[in-house]
């Protein structure tokens, strides 16, 4: 069904979001949950889902103030998890650019994974929406998620307290870890920096400071580069 | 251990400007200029650099065995990461890791 109006944008962008609910739910719950297990109080535990809106990185945080890393080192690890949301707000300025900047704003504070899959999806699919058509796809993409990702944190949270240790929640991190990573090989390319920086963390953890996930990661980010480049060059030799 | 109150809020609001700003530097700041494409080839790995760096001490030395590796927490990795892979589906990952988690550590008692 093609766009023809800002409601009926902002109705199709809730629309194509709303399966994105069955993501949010457990997500959120979880960092509720896990949050409150760290000694997080339950409005410590709702600010951080506010604030931040950013699940991995939340994660990446909690579990390093957990292991008492130094701030700095809890930061920048967050932050290079949430890189890719530069990335997003390079690939929307496009479409989105000529915004009023409040509405901008707003839609980078609400610029996260499904927000940002969904939209791009549609202005590809659909060039000749209007900027007003845009952003009410944007705003009805957010409308089930962000809302969502609030209360179920504050629900995990208000669940948390009650859960006993014998329930192994240690390892609930690392498994969803490794749950998020899978998707991302999208290429050999990721797998070769997921592999290096596998290797070099293992090689890094006695490391002081934590400063062995960073120089990990950074090794991983030059492997996946040059494996790109390697293939990059490789396609064009095939091709010639 | 106790997370430090000071540090933690330091974390959430520093961690919030940081994250919106990461968000609103090309929406808001830099507009339709290019950037570096050796800049992007790398950005394009930090996360799936990042999260396995992270994740791979906890992996094979687990802090709730002090630093002794698991069979269980092993496996549930193992299986955590091939289901993902395999179906694409983190949710049934998450599911399938924890799972074998609880069996084995059932299991093994």
């Amino acid at each position: 069904m093609a766009i023809t109006t800002t409601k009926s944008a902002f109705r199709k962008g809730l629309a194509d979001a709303a399966p994105f609910v069955l993501v949010i739910i457990p997500f959120s719950s979880l960092f509720g949950i896990l949050a409150t297990e760290a000694g997080l109080s339950v409005f410590e535990t709702l600010a951080f889902s506010v604030v931040v809106i950013a699940g991995a990185a939340q994660f990446t945080a909690l579990q390093l103030m957990q292991e008492h890393a130094p701030t700095a080192i809890v930061l920048a690890s967050a932050l290079a998890v949430n890189l890719r949301m530069a990335m997003y707000s390079a690939s929307l300025t496009p479409y989105i650019g000529a915004a009023p900047l409040w509405q901008r704003a707003l839609a980078a504070y609400l610029t996260v994974d499904q927000s940002y899959v969904c939209s791009m999806a549609q202005y590809e699919k659909e060039p000749d929406m209007t900027i007003p058509q845009r952003m009410a796809y944007f705003f009805g993409c957010v409308t089930p998620i962000v809302p969502l990702w609030y209360l179920f944190t504050l629900i995990g949270a208000l669940l948390g307290a009650q859960i006993p240790e014998s329930w192994a929640l240690d390892f609930a991190l690392p498994i969803t870890f490794l749950a998020m990573i899978a998707p991302m090989f999208r290429t050999s390319a990721h797998v070769v920096a997921a592999l290096v920086a596998s290797v070099a963390g293992l090689l890094t953890a006695g490391v002081p400071y934590s400063l062995g996930l960073i120089l990990a990661g950074l090794a991983g980010m030059v492997a996946g580069a040059q494996t790109e480049v390697w293939m990059t060059r490789r396609a064009e030799r095939v091709t010639l | 251990m106790m997370i430090e109150k000071s540090t933690l809020w330091f974390v959430i609001i520093a961690l919030g400007i940081g994250s919106f700003a990461l968000r609103f530097v090309f929406t808001g700041l830099v507009g339709d200029r290019e950037m570096p494409a050796w800049l992007l080839r790398h950005l394009r790995y930090t996360a799936v650099a990042i999260l396995p760096a992270l994740v791979a001490p906890q992996v094979l030395w687990p802090a709730a065995t002090n630093g002794q590796t698991d069979p269980a927490r092993l496996a549930a990795a193992v299986v955590a990461l091939a289901v993902g892979v395999i179906t694409k589906n983190v949710l049934l990952a998450i599911v399938s890791g924890a799972a074998t988690l609880y069996a084995l550590l059932w299991l093994l008692g």
